[in-house]
């Protein structure tokens, strides 16, 4: 049984491996954006097993407030033994293109938002000396691609920002884990076409709690888009710039 | 949150029809009914498990609900569970058969949503003695096009209640739905294989063993002929108390691709139900059998449907009554063998008496059997008009969830409420398959 820290808990992947937790009849502390949607996860993870379940509301663009919100959370609900950070949003590319500010609203999202956490949790990690932070982060940070370079170049910052993190906080026993999923079939990618790479958020969660529990650096789920992003990451950029990706 | 979707990938389990020109609005929450341009048709769709045209909308839209998946309430006393609609059997399962509880009543799959489960109102190995799902749902929340709400049970708004146990999606959304789970000591069930050379011997063995064995079901060979016309394995099992340590590992193989239409020609057909049928040499076996084997053998193979290439296939369930010669079934199946058409899953069950609460519910005391034939067109849609004449001749019924052709005159036959059906349904509310059998009437 292990105290878990899910922030961004009412997407679909961090449903599922909260579920998953809850059948080991673990404790399980939820932030998210949406008060009625956390109810319902809560009532659902209580019914599924787990130990004891808290919700606190949380918003990814009001950074500020980052801090005191997980001063909050930690505070009623005591200590954690492992953190996910699940929250994110498929930025329109085009718009982006079109209007800095809704790049940085998409920056805020998903990258400086996960840092603010990240900042509170490394140390707070780092003093108990012990525990597993987990992020999600996408396939699509490993390389820039003109269909959707804004949400790489959060994701693919986000990704190096927990290879530093990992190398600080490995001598205190601190397990950082970079979960890189391919195609989900989730309500933020349902506007797409769904192909033979598209996986179910029930099966991902079950790399990622797995991950998490034997506190992998880097994972890519399904584990197939490692074989597919090690190709993509070696083709020349004379060559790549002219692909249409 | 309701979004609009191309809706062509939600399509049946026999894969014909296809759904043409239809499409989705995703259900995240059961708070209303999704806005849809004037003239659309609803249907809610869970896991597309229905065999034919009766969980798909052509030219309207499907509502999705695999998404309503909360658990909303659970009484360890009792063993009543509220869920929301699009949690599947398999979710039920993996969460409280380690805590010593079962479904009431489960079909030939786990990958069917709650809702499905009502709106089908399904039935499974055990219905002689616990009849349908629909005897064991408690109460549920439909949502009306009107933009009502309602709890429905036994008491409540009765007769939207038997009108949406069994009522193919029609009535409306239904939300959540509260049921009664069963206790059980182990996984494991005690089980026994007995095998019949015959339908007489098959009808002696089901007589004898129906009051021993809470499940049971049997696979027939429908490709042997002459004395032995109806061989097959009787299979039963009790929940066991005994349970095995090591748990079997939980595998499942997918269908890699569609298979070519070549595959699945007679010879390949009856060397595979000889090869079957003669996997035990005895006459009965005893085993524990773990749950999963048991009640669902085909979902170890993901996407089994694949099996039928293309074209897809079509199932075939009927229900007859009893009858003291059993010669229409037998007339049934010399019908079948000479055809050469026949396949792997010929399924062959009594029903008991218990009623259901269902206005168009199927099952019914009598015998059932279910068949799947690949689709080869023209001479398949022969046959099993064929069998439609016999299984008429004598009062029988078909059931919608399996068919993708029946002609209305047959559904109508095949329902006797139906009238007391269409006061309750939802205006709304359709399906092909409704538009299809509804079209003359």
């Amino acid at each position: 049984m292990k105290r878990i820290l899910i922030i961004g808990a009412t997407s679909s992947i961090a449903t599922a491996v909260a579920r998953l937790c809850a059948q080991d009849g673990s404790a399980l502390c939820l932030l998210g954006r949406d008060a009625d949607k956390l109810t319902a996860l809560a009532t659902d993870l209580s019914v599924r097993g787990a130990s004891e379940v808290s919700t606190f509301c949380f918003n990814a663009s009001d950074i500020k407030q980052h801090s005191q919100t997980l001063e909050n959370a930690q505070a009623q609900f005591g200590h954690f033994d492992y953190a996910l950070i699940a929250h994110g949003n498929l930025s329109d590319q085009k718009d982006c293109e079109r209007s800095f500010e809704q790049t940085h609203t998409e920056l805020t999202t998903n990258l400086l938002s996960p840092i603010a956490l990240l900042t509170w949790l490394g140390n707070y990690f780092e003093e108990r000396k012990s525990g597993t932070i987990a992020v999600i982060t996408s396939v699509a940070g490993d390389r820039g691609r003109q269909s959707n370079y804004i949400y790489g170049t959060a994701k693919g910052a986000l990704s190096r920002y927990l290879q530093g993190l990992r190398n600080r906080l490995a001598p205190s026993g601190v397990a950082v884990v970079d979960i890189k999923p391919g195609f989900v079939d989730t309500p933020m990618t349902q506007h797409l076409k769904k192909g033979a790479l598209f996986a179910s958020p029930e099966k991902i969660a079950v790399g990622i709690k797995k991950a998490i529990e034997r506190g992998t650096s880097e994972i890519y789920l399904p584990r197939f888009w490692w074989m597919i992003m090690s190709i993509i990451k070696t083709i020349p950029e004379c060559i790549f710039k002219r692909l249409k990706l | 949150m309701v979004q609009k979707h191309n809706g062509t990938q939600f399509s049946s389990w026999g894969k014909y029809p296809t759904p043409v020109e239809q499409s989705a609005a995703f259900l995240y929450s059961s708070s209303e009914l999704p806005q849809t341009d004037t003239g659309q048709l609803l249907l809610p769709y869970g896991l597309g498990r229905s065999y034919g045209d009766s969980c798909i909308n052509s030219g309207h839209t499907v509502l999705p609900c695999s998404r309503l998946n909360n658990f909303l309430a659970f009484d360890p006393n009792s063993g009543v569970l509220r869920a929301e609609a699009g949690v599947s059997l398999a979710d039920i399962l993996e969460v409280f058969v380690p805590r010593g509880w079962f479904l009431p009543v489960s079909p030939g799959t786990k990958f069917v949503t709650l809702g499905g489960a009502v709106a089908n109102d399904i039935h499974g190995k055990n219905h002689h003695v616990a009849g349908t799902f629909g005897c064991h749902v408690r109460q549920f929340e439909l949502i009306r096009s009107s933009g009502e709400r309602l709890v429905c049970s036994p008491q409540e708004n009765p007769e939207l209640f038997r009108a949406t146990i069994g009522g193919l999606g029609l009535t409306g959304l239904i939300t959540w739905v509260e049921l009664t789970l069963i206790p059980i000591q182990s996984p494991y069930l005690d089980t026994a294989t007995i095998k019949f050379r015959n339908l007489d011997e098959f009808f002696d063995i089901s007589a004898e063993s129906d009051s021993t064995y809470e499940y049971s079901v049997s696979w027939v060979d429908c490709t042997s002929e002459g004395a032995n016309l109806g061989r097959g394995l009787f299979m039963a099992g009790n929940f066991s108390e005994k349970t095995k340590k090591k748990q079997p590992p939980k595998l499942s193989i997918p269908f890699p691709c569609e298979a070519p239409s070549w595959l699945l020609n007679s010879l390949f057909m009856r060397s595979f139900n000889t090869l079957y049928y003669n996997k035990q040499r005895s006459r009965k076996v005893e085993a524990l059998t773990h749950y999963e084997p048991f009640f669902y053998p085909l979902d170890a193979i993901l996407n089994w449907n694949r099996m039928y290439g293309k074209r897809g296939f079509f199932q075939y369930q009927f229900v007859i009554p009893f009858t003291n010669d059993r010669r229409v079934i037998k007339d049934i199946f010399i019908r079948i063998t000479k055809s050469k058409r026949a396949s792997f899953l010929a399924v062959l069950k009594t029903f008991g008496d218990i009623p259901s609460p269902g206005l168009l519910s199927f099952p019914r005391k009598g015998v059932t059997l279910a068949l799947d034939f690949p689709n080869q067109g023209r001479p398949t849609l022969e046959l099993l008009t064929d069998l439609d004449t016999i299984v008429k001749s004598v009062g029988g019924s078909i059931y919608p969830a399996k068919d993708a052709r029946m002609s209305p005159e047959m559904f109508k036959l095949s329902h006797p409420h139906l009238d007391e059906f269409l006061k309750w349904k939802d205006p709304q509310f359709s399906s092909t398959l409704w538009r299809r059998v509804m079209e003359s009437a």
